[in-house]
């Protein structure tokens, strides 16, 4: 415990006191990966703990935006908007689990990938309400207690405040025994079912607290940006995600901060190598998984397993000597 | 009503080139429990193969069939041990997103090393049109649909009528004792993504000529092979191909009759409706599910 509350307070460190010196770019890629944090905290959530395959978490991040942008536009304070959209979020997230009650796996990865779809379409077609491929331009940056977060500085430390909030309340609710029964659902349903676990109720609420989380993250991005579209919110956003999720390590708490990492900063990092960047990071995306299929922060779990069975091995093998002597 | 049985045609011969990809699909799903989320491209690579073949002055019946031959080994011997051997045992997520990166990698690798334009392809059949009883059709769309029909019912005689293919079902249903019956399994699964190679080989020859070579072309095809597999009936073959047909003529019909902007719409919710009503697929059988 000791050594993971050291790792928690040098991370927050790292993240308070290297912005300052970044070019304005920079304090951009640094929200947007918190922005991305938080939408795949939520997702880790549905699809990590709970094991509910979701392919339409870009569908909830995109609700979250365009429900800020349209009520900031209609001059309805952020602070008004930011609540709105959690709740909206819920409500569709527990639409969306519905499906999953009666699909599994990849039944349910497609369902949730057509929802995504569907509701790119509304996006891009319902001009009066999205304003269509034109989007949603000027989307304002809100202000805290009077306190303007209009500097991109400012506006990096108010997601990365919210970030915060929402892991506390997210660890929390891990460590609960509602964490216990999102872990037995994803594996082995039928048998969490037959110890009282109510599985309908949980398939629900993983959907629901990952939306919740989405819309946050989509709440925070349309001011960070300023300008929203369509695209962003399509299903290729949602299958990153999901990479993000698996890449990092899905079930680990802090999972989605390094695959949101991968997904986010890696590509900036490997500009250098110009038209082949994403080649590289897809095919360094295909090694990795390879390498670790559980992903990233199953390395430390690696490790042990290793000492674990050479361990093993030594004490068989002194055994092996022991009998050898004796006879 | 004649628009109707054109667009009917004309949607009947895009949905079979959608059913070869679906088919593909669910094949390696059934041998592999591999989903393939890197489908489209693997019709994308063989469409470039191809062009770059012509390039060298090759006639096209040859670049297919060299074509078909670099495919079979690196779409198929290639892709299964070097990627899916390693994954399988360690379920469903890593594969999914190792393939999802082969996708961006292959979709970008093509752009950055080949070109990002639309690239030409030779037209297989004449300029030609019929008329039947009002209605016209294009050679093409009469080609394009015998061909692809061929090669689907090729393969399910394939797999229900020789030993082979049988040892292939059996693999697929049940591994561990097609093992103790003495059926090579890891040939067999290897002769399953060999024909997914030839049938994406196919596909390209049939798409491409209309949508012309691309490095983003996979991508919508991609979706539509899923949701063809889907509608179908992920656990059959002959699913796939009534899954693409479907897909071919819902969007053909919904784009003319609906609305052009909501025309993907149509295939989605077909495709909804058939993952909450019947999620085994129209054609699938029921799996139950194992504590």
């Amino acid at each position: 415990m000791k050594k993971s509350t050291l790792l928690l307070i040098a991370a927050t460190i790292f993240m308070l006191a290297v912005p300052p010196f970044l070019k304005n770019y920079g304090i951009y890629l640094f929200t947007y990966w918190l922005v991305f944090i938080l939408a795949t905290m939520g997702l880790n959530l549905t699809v990590g703990y709970a094991g509910q395959k979701s392919l339409g978490h870009a569908a909830f991040f995109g609700i979250g935006a365009y429900t800020v942008a349209i009520l900031m536009k209609a001059g309805i304070s952020f602070w008004i908007g930011l609540p709105l959209a959690m709740l909206g979020c819920f409500a569709i997230g527990i639409a969306v689990g519905f499906p999953a009650l009666r699909v599994q796996a990849i039944y349910l990865a497609f369902a949730t990938l057509g929802f995504n779809t569907a509701v790119w379409l509304v996006m891009r077609n319902e001009e009066w309400l999205t304003g269509g491929t034109f989007g949603i331009n000027n989307i304002a940056r809100p202000s805290l207690f009077g306190f303007s977060l209009e500097k991109n500085l400012h506006y990096y430390y108010f997601v990365f405040a919210v970030t915060l909030i929402f892991a506390y309340i997210l660890h929390r609710l891990l460590s609960s025994p509602w964490g216990k029964a999102f872990t037995a659902l994803r594996d082995n349903p039928i048998r969490a079912e037959s110890l009282g676990v109510r599985i309908q109720s949980y398939t629900l609420l993983s959907f629901a607290i990952g939306a919740v989380y989405a819309g946050v993250a989509g709440a925070l991005f349309a001011p960070l940006v300023g300008f929203i579209e369509p695209a962003p919110f399509a299903v290729s956003t949602s299958i990153m995600m999901y990479l993000m999720v698996v890449v990092g390590g899905p079930g680990y708490f802090l999972g989605p901060v390094v695959g949101s990492a991968v997904g986010v900063l890696l590509p900036e990092w490997l500009r250098f190598a110009q038209a082949w960047y994403l080649f590289v990071f897809g095919t360094a995306v295909v090694l990795l998984m390879l390498w670790l299929p559980d992903g990233l922060l199953s390395i430390p779990d690696r490790i042990r397993a290793k000492k674990l069975a050479r361990v093993e091995a030594q004490a068989r093998s002194d055994a092996a000597a022991k009998i050898g002597g004796a006879a | 009503m004649v628009d109707f049985f054109q667009l009917l045609f004309s949607g009947l011969a895009t949905g079979s080139i959608y059913a070869l990809a679906a088919l593909g699909f669910t094949l390696l799903w059934q041998a592999s429990g591999t989903i393939n989320f890197a489908q489209g491209e693997f019709v994308m690579l063989p469409a470039f193969a191809m062009v770059g073949f012509l390039a060298w002055g090759a006639p096209l019946s040859v670049s297919f069939v060299l074509t078909c031959i670099v495919s079979i080994a690196v779409l198929g011997w290639c892709f299964k041990r070097g990627l899916i051997d390693p994954l399988y045992r360690h379920g469903m997520m890593p594969i999914v997103v190792a393939t999802i990166g082969l996708a961006i990698a292959m979709r970008s690798g093509v752009r950055a090393g080949y070109s990002a334009e639309a690239h030409p392809f030779p037209a297989l059949f004449a300029d030609k049109l019929f008329k039947v009883a009002g209605v016209t059709v294009t050679l093409a769309d009469i080609g394009t649909l015998v061909i692809a029909l061929a090669l689907v019912f090729a393969t399910q005689m394939f797999i229900t009528k020789t030993v082979t293919g049988r040892a292939m079902q059996a693999v697929a249903q049940n591994t561990e004792s097609a093992t103790v019956l003495g059926i090579d399994v890891p040939k067999m699964v290897f002769y399953t993504f060999a024909i997914n190679a030839v049938l994406a080989c196919t596909a390209a020859l049939l798409v491409t000529p209309v949508y012309l070579a691309k490095f983003d072309m996979g991508e919508s095809l991609g979706t539509k092979a899923f949701f063809a597999a889907i509608i179908g009936g992920f656990n059959n073959s002959r699913g796939a191909l009534l899954g693409g047909l479907i897909v071919g003529v819902a969007e053909n019909l919904s784009a003319a009759y609906i609305s052009p902007t909501y025309k993907d719409a149509v295939a989605l919710v077909l495709f909804m409706a058939v993952i909450l009503f019947k999620p085994q697929g129209l054609l699938g059988k029921k799996v139950e599910r194992k504590v």
